[in-house]
């Protein structure tokens, strides 16, 4: 404090020890405002990290939920599709139906006389559009010498076009969608053939090279393939494990070994898991490549350390008295397990291992290593056909440089999400709904 | 006969065994159970037991075995002519027969010789699976009815399967130490070969990485440089740049939601910073190569700055908002760990919150954050995808965050993505990178979670 030298200036130096002791606090209390600015300015930063990162894939991924498909009269010709008249179904398979719809929109157009031109007009159709009809005429040869309006899958730029990718006053040499198709374009939409529809291909097909045909069904399969194998093979073996370590295990260096062993293998860099799957299950034991048999058995290992470190929270939450009282009444340790305590643990070890498999359903880099890959059209029928999971189509997606592509790696990327939120809110509901304190 | 099929007789066998056990007991003691050593469902597990595990056992080593077993006989009875090829091509030669037989696509033309061994191998490729089911029945069958022979109201049947049980678990908790050893064997295994191409020495100190292994032995570069320098130094500048972001943004939300914010603020913030770790990392990747680098592309244009589109600053940041949640709930936890006391002793003398924090809490709450930090630090050294997006390919010895680098993950990625060539020294590299990327990561880890742990204790 100030240091009293004379009576005269008590009252001066007093003066400004108060002003002095006022500037401290304020000073201090500045410092109390910046420092909890600093937090709400942290707190600010992640949140805007997380909003930025959600809404610049909702933004580019929503379109993809819709397709362009433009309506054409399909002239369904019996000399082009069964000119035998057998109905044949291996005949209608083979014909060749992209003679219809390049035809019928060539009817459409007839003013378009030039090769090249008729060639971007018949591009306007997705290469896909001929499968659409031959599932037609399978589906009901009836229609074979009719003539149908039918809505078909429009080809990506049309698509790009319609959804605003591409300015149309832009110079014509900086787009890829020309003059004259956004002629042909706008002639559709003047007629009402051009619409956006709900894109139900994009969740019923395989990947495809063309962007307007490619559709997640096959990586969802195939995701389901590999979370069931590890499923099915990690929540019996951690739970198991789990058990062992927390009910049975006595307390010596090998216990204590396995423990630091489930912890470091927790923190080990998932790519890692990868290469011991290449080694092992692949170039060891010779299983198939890019099958989800390999894949649930790498994540299983993977997500191993979650499941028992869950488990045991879980196991360990159970009170004491309720093992001494089952003991107490002459049940064995096993019995005292199994009838009393896992009971109660379950609702923390099923919200342990849904969490456990959330973050497997989103792992990728391991399931490169094993060489899924793969581009693969067809649907997995089963754990040992060659498949692709969802995380991996995202990123094979993402490495392609059609602009639909983008779309619809983002519109992939929400299902993954949706899956995810899915996961984690039923964990939290069973938290909610079965945790019990004691 | 396949194995599915077997699985599922197996398991019927076994569950009928064990109401036949049940029931068997209860019958032995006409009712009475309390005569039993056991309850009865014991002796019907007994049964079941008996009936499943051997028969399991046989089967598991004869799928092991039958493959390599057929393969020998086929290749046996080939013609002499085949017969004598060298190794290798014989080794072809097999995949192709077998090939064949699956009715995959050949790499060539099917001889008579061929397609003649490739119908012996189904031949004895069902006979095998035929003679597979029989045994296992068999034995199914032979281990039930032993068991069943042995039931008696003396046999202390729950003290048999509980020690089968305690096996089981035993074998469960096992796993974790086989997987760290089979981790561990599998990267030093194909380092070694890898190390007797490459010495270790120009590996660990190489400045020049270029693994393009030759296709023609006079082509121009085609030596392939393993110096992996360069990849530490990228894998280096982006964790740097990531724990920069991640490392204040973290601490300080810590900070805030355990000792500013109100309990609504902190039950809405904490989960969302929770979804942050939630986020699959293709996901942050696609986020990473789209949207933030070329926004700092366009941002360093207009500064004036030369931005690579792979910058590393692109993939550090991204990786820093993956790792913010890793640092900011460690922390929460230590902070939220220091004992009340020490606040209530601080606020006592007049220190104000921020003082407190800092000044005392803080210095306690060091080797927690420490630990968080490190943890942050060995989850952005072994993240993969991010790098794979949005970092580049090409080793680039540099320290400016605007230019592309690459780092150990995605080499790794690279080298084993695409042709599997398994003895050439570029697949081998991956290994070798791998081996380098679990010490370094094994090493932080250890320290992290040792230092946690004497935290603990400090407090507890």
């Amino acid at each position: 404090m100030s240091d009293i030298s004379g009576s005269a200036s008590i009252a001066d130096t007093n003066e400004s020890a108060k002003k002095q002791a006022s500037d401290q606090i304020k000073r201090r209390y500045a410092a109390e405002r910046r420092f909890k600015a600093y937090g709400v300015i942290a707190i600010v930063l992640a949140m805007s990290a997380l909003v930025w990162l959600l809404a610049s894939i909702t933004f580019t991924g929503y379109q993809a939920f819709v397709q362009t498909y433009v309506k054409l009269d399909i002239q369904f010709e019996t000399q082009t599709i069964d000119p035998q008249g057998t109905r044949n179904p291996q005949t209608l398979a083979r014909a060749n139906y992209a003679a219809l719809y390049k035809g019928a929109i060539r009817d459409r157009f007839p003013e378009v006389k030039k090769r090249r031109d008729k060639r971007s007009l018949t591009r306007m159709i997705s290469s896909g559009a001929d499968l659409q009809l031959r599932d037609m005429v399978l589906a009901d040869p009836s229609i074979i010498g009719t003539r149908q309006s039918v809505w078909l899958v429009a080809s990506d730029e049309v698509d790009q076009f319609a959804k605003g990718a591409y300015d149309r006053k832009s110079p014509e040499a900086d787009r890829p969608f020309k003059d004259k198709q956004i002629a042909w374009f706008d002639a559709l939409v003047a007629s009402d053939a051009l619409e956006k529809q709900f894109n139900f291909p994009f969740f019923t097909s395989g990947t495809s090279r063309e962007p307007e045909l490619a559709g997640i069904w096959g990586a969802i399969v195939g995701s389901f393939w590999t979370m069931l194998v590890t499923l099915i093979l990690s929540l019996p073996v951690g739970v198991a494990a789990a058990i062992y370590l927390q009910e049975f295990a006595p307390k010596n260096r090998w216990t204590d070994l396995i423990e630091v062993n489930i912890n470091n293998l927790a923190a080990v860099p998932s790519i890692v898991f990868g290469l011991l799957g290449l080694a092992v299950f692949l170039n060891f034991f010779e299983l198939p490549r890019s099958a989800p048999v390999v894949g649930g058995m790498v994540l299983a290992l993977m997500t191993l350390p979650t499941i028992i470190i869950a488990t045991r929270a879980a196991l360990s939450a159970v009170p004491p008295s309720i093992r001494e009282a089952a003991l107490g009444v002459g049940a064995s340790k096993q019995q005292m397990v199994t009838h009393h305590v896992l009971p109660l643990a379950l609702p923390g070890i099923l919200t342990g291992t849904i969490i456990g498999m959330a973050r497997a359903l989103g792992e990728t880099a391991p399931l490169l290593m094993i060489g899924m890959v793969a581009f693969i059209v067809d649907i997995p029928d089963g754990p040992m056909t060659p498949s692709t999971v969802l995380p991996i189509q995202i990123f094979l997606w993402s490495d392609l440089p059609e602009r639909a592509f983008v779309e619809r790696t983002s519109a992939a990327i929400l299902v993954l999400l949706a899956f995810l939120i899915a996961m984690n809110a039923i964990a939290i509901l069973l938290r909610k709904k079965f945790e019990r304190r004691w | 006969m396949s194995p599915t099929f077997l699985i599922i007789v197996l398991i019927a066998l076994s569950v009928f065994g064990y109401y036949c056990g049940r029931a068997r007991a209860t019958a032995m003691v006409s009712g009475r159970v309390r005569e039993l050593h056991s309850r009865p469902s014991y002796y019907g597990s007994y049964i079941a037991l008996w009936c499943a595990v051997p028969a399991f056992a046989v089967a598991a080593g004869w799928l092991i075995f039958q493959p390599a077993i057929t393969a020998n006989i086929v290749v046996s009875s080939l013609p002499e002519a085949l017969k004598n090829l060298p190794p290798d091509r014989l080794g072809l030669l097999s995949n192709d027969i077998h090939n064949l037989a699956d009715g995959n696509i050949v790499s060539r033309t099917a001889d008579p010789a061929m397609i003649a061994a490739a119908d012996q191998l189904n031949y004895y490729r069902s006979v095998g699976n035929s003679a597979l089911f029989v045994i296992a029945f068999v034995i199914a069958i032979a281990g039930g009815s032993y068991a069943r022979s042995r039931l008696s109201p003396t046999l202390r049947a729950r003290n048999q399967v509980e020690t089968a049980v305690r096996c089981f678990l035993i074998a469960c908790s096992l796993i974790a130490i086989v997987t760290t050893i089979g981790i561990v064997l599998s990267l030093i295994l194909e380092s070694i070969r890898f190390f007797g191409k490459v010495s270790v020495l120009e590996f660990l100190f190489g400045t020049e990485w270029s693994p393009q292994t030759a296709l023609r032995k006079d082509q121009v570069g085609a030596s392939g440089a393993f110096g992996a320098i360069p990849l530490f130094a990228g894998t280096l500048l982006i964790t740097a740049i990531a724990v920069i972001v991640a490392l204040p943004i973290g601490l300080f939300s810590a900070i805030y939601l355990s000792d500013y914010a109100s309990q609504r603020v902190r039950s809405i913030a904490k989960p969302l910073l929770e979804i942050l770790a939630g986020i699959p990392t293709v996901v942050y990747g696609f986020f990473a190569a789209l949207t933030v680098a070329p926004y700092l592309r366009e941002l360093g244009n207009t500064l004036g700055l030369d931005v690579a589109s792979e910058s590393a600053l692109a993939a550090g940041l991204v990786m820093g908002i993956m790792i913010i949640p890793v640092i900011s709930s460690l922390s929460d936890d230590v902070i939220n760990a220091v004992p009340q006391s020490l606040r209530d002793g601080s606020y006592a003398l007049g220190a104000t919150q921020s003082e407190t924090i800092t000044k005392v809490i803080l210095p306690a709450a060091l080797p927690g954050i420490f630990a968080a930090f490190l943890l942050a630090v060995s989850r952005a050294i072994g993240e993969t995808m991010i790098v794979v997006m949005a970092a580049g390919l090409a080793a680039n010895l540099t320290a400016n965050p605007f230019e592309a680098v690459t780092t150990v993950t995605v080499q790794i990625v690279t080298l084993l993505v695409g042709d599997q060539e398994f003895d050439s020294a570029k697949t081998l590299a991956a290994f070798a990178l791998g081996l380098l990327l679990f010490c370094v990561t094994l090493a932080v880890n250890i320290v992290a979670l040792h230092v946690v742990r004497k935290y603990r204790e400090q407090y507890e």
